[in-house]
């Protein structure tokens, strides 16, 4: 606290608030990533506005119209037409995306949707199951928390994304069936699944942390001096102290889930057609990367400048919303490294 | 440490096994597909399929079939069936381009890592730490799906300096084996460097709040004594701990996206193309394949730990 002004009265929220917007690059890569929000979210207007197509509609042998003069989408040779700008009223803003002649804005659109969607969704899964499991391992100790500790130190030391990708290939190729759950083939659920499962113990161990700690403390057993049972002192309790903890790693893990969702696609074992998104779309435009580069290029920029704004803005909030505590959480984490486990968050284990 | 080495090989066991029965599960027993439609592969003719359902015992009770699996698994029978060639003679094939992939590109990245780390960190707070703190995480932020492109697309077809990928064995000829390797080095290295520098320079900035190295100051060491045989020193033991994970599992074949991304024939590559041909064998074959290494390695560095830092061996009932 720098003093000026008065901090006295306002709640932690605020002060929290203060300190993320004082920090500048923050601020901006905040606004890059609500920037990229908005542009997955404008996709339908600009299909039907603007490109009157959508992301799966083929134009093969069609011409267009671009200052008066005809051009082919995809000449004979099979070289799809390269960025129009606004030169056919924005139609192929950004060239075509190969031999289908898909509209590439378009379809950076709607993947980046499929990307974003199946990031958030694989994130807040696995921070939900992370915080039940963080908070039963962590409050009742004993068996309970070595049963979850070693299963979950058992899909750390996994391979993750080797076994990942097999499970990714083996739903793709038959589908899902445990009981009534029942998941297609092409299913968006598949790599969201995936990820959520393999991605669980990347939160959980940091959350069982300091959910011991906690539990330690005075106004826990204050609670269950009152009374209190341990749905009311875990849920009630030490649930709230924990919020600043899961902002934090929530962020941090969607950019860990798009990085683990590209990978997936890129390979093949991730989002299946018809859907698409920036990972498969690297995966059509690297086969043309000698005569169209930008068809490679553009997803990967984009899957790189959202989870760098993500990474950014998970460092900043961890830094505003507990400041003494980044010494506290810097320290779990390295002693996550040193345990002889993996890397921290934030890092995708794929290369 | 006799009794250390054998708790974790008993652990090493366990997860092994664990992982052999996530395999199993995986793709055999929750896809809604007939398992033997998937080994098949996609063009499969129903005879094989048959022929498949009886090798593998698919009317068999569910342990059965996981041993029944586990032998093809130890005694090489694994196959893939276009064409008919063992996985493991195909494994066996991919190690040397994977590993000539994995120790150029852990090499620099182990050297950068450390050297950015440690400007970094003796210049904690200054310009030269903020610019290298910047640079580390637009490192650890570009994909390697991103990376790989720019690269080739740059350096092999518009200034045609550096081939475009694939791999010729070091046998052959030398030269070639480097220059077709520098570009997948670099791309593969880039990521971790940012990662090490970062941990280095934390692990420095740790060490030298210690009382040693106020004393290390007070008996009138130079700084720069102080910073290399000191605080570097007793830093690295971490940096060597994820050195020996990261360097198993690329050996394990998790660069699939660089090695494909360059064509570069190793067991990456390989699993990568089994998944474009919805091929399962292949890849139970280097899912396996793979946590044996990364297992294995966990152990070894958990041992070399140990042995290195007598705390763990005592303590270890805090993180086993």
């Amino acid at each position: 606290m720098e003093g000026r002004g008065s901090d006295a009265g306002r709640g932690p929220w605020a002060l929290a608030l203060r300190r993320l917007l004082r920090n500048r690059l923050a601020v901006v890569f905040l606004g890059v990533f609500l920037l990229i929000v908005v542009f997955v979210l404008a996709a339908p207007l600009w299909a039907d506005e603007v490109a009157e197509t959508g992301p799966n509609q083929e134009h093969t042998v069609e011409q267009i119209t671009v200052d008066g003069e005809k051009k082919d989408v995809v000449t004979p040779e099979g070289k799809p037409i390269g960025p129009q700008w606004f030169g056919a009223g924005g139609k192929f803003f950004l060239g075509a995306d190969g031999r289908l002649g898909r509209d590439e804005m378009v379809r950076l659109m709607y993947g980046g949707r499929t990307s974003l969607l199946v990031g958030i969704s694989a994130a807040l899964i696995a921070t939900l199951v992370a915080i039940v499991l963080g908070l039963l391992a962590g409050y009742f100790r004993g068996w309970v928390d070595s049963v979850i500790a070693r299963t979950l130190d058992t899909i750390w030391s996994l391979p993750v994304f080797l076994i990942g990708l097999s499970v990714g290939i083996a739903l793709a190729v038959g589908g899902l069936k445990i009981g009534p759950l029942e998941l297609s083939s092409g299913s968006l659920w598949n790599p969201i699944l995936i990820i959520s499962v393999f991605t669980v113990p990347y939160i959980a161990r940091p959350i069982r942390g300091e959910v011991l700690a906690l539990s330690e403390k005075e106004f826990v057993e204050a609670a269950v001096a009152q009374g209190a049972g341990p749905s009311r002192v875990m849920f009630g309790e030490i649930l709230p102290n924990l919020a600043s903890t899961v902002i934090v790693f929530f962020t941090l893990m969607i950019a860990n889930s798009m990085l683990f969702e590209a990978g997936l696609s890129f390979l093949g074992a991730g989002v299946q057609p018809p859907n698409s998104s920036w990972g498969t779309m690297i995966t059509v435009g690297v086969e043309l990367l000698r005569i169209q580069p930008l068809l490679a290029i553009l997803p990967g920029m984009m899957i790189m400048l959202t989870v760098l704004s993500l990474n950014i803005v998970g460092d900043a909030l961890r830094d505003a919303l507990d400041p003494r505590g980044k010494a506290r959480l810097d320290a779990a984490l390295q002693f996550e490294a040193q345990s002889g486990a993996t890397r921290p968050v934030g890092e995708a284990s794929l290369s | 440490m006799t009794r250390f080495i054998a708790r974790r090989l008993v652990g090493m066991v366990a997860v092994l096994f664990a992982v052999s029965v996530i395999v199993f599960v995986v793709f055999m027993v929750l896809p809604k597909q007939n398992p033997a439609q998937s080994l098949a592969g996609k063009n499969a003719t129903p005879l094989l399929v048959k022929n498949i359902e009886e090798e593998w015992g698919f009317d068999d009770p569910l342990p059965q079939q996981y041993l029944t699996m586990m032998k093809k698994v130890f005694t090489g029978e694994l196959i893939q069936y276009e064409p008919r060639i063992p996985v493991s003679d195909r494994i066996v094939e991919g190690i040397p381009a994977t590993f000539s992939l994995t120790i150029g590109a852990a090499l620099i990245w182990l050297f950068f890592g450390l050297l950015l780390g440690y400007l970094s960190a003796i210049r904690a707070g200054g310009w030269l730490d903020r610019i290298l703190t910047g640079v580390s995480i637009a490192g650890i932020s570009i994909p390697v799906f991103l990376l790989g492109p720019v690269l080739i697309y740059v350096f092999a077809n518009e200034l045609e300096i550096f081939p475009n990928g694939q791999y010729v064995a070091f046998g052959e000829d030398p030269g070639e084996w480097l220059n077709h390797l520098i570009l997948p080095w670099i791309t593969l290295a880039l990521l971790s460097i940012g990662f090490y520098s970062r941990v280095v320079r934390s692990n420095m900035l740790d060490v030298m709040n210690e009382d040693y190295v106020r004393t290390a100051r007070a008996k009138g060491l130079s700084e720069r004594q102080v910073m290399t045989r000191h605080v570097l020193r007793n830093s690295l033991i971490p940096v060597i701990t994820l050195f020996g994970l990261d360097f198993g599992a690329t050996i394990a074949g998790t660069a699939i996206i660089t090695e494909s991304i360059y064509s570069i024939d190793g067991i990456g590559l390989y699993a990568a193309e089994a998944v474009a041909k919805f091929e399962l064998p292949p890849i139970m074959g280097v899912a396996l394949y793979g946590a044996f290494f990364v297992v294995l390695m966990n152990m070894i560095v958990d041992v070399v730990y140990a042995y290195l830092d007598p705390r763990v061996r005592l303590g270890e009932s805090a993180s086993a």
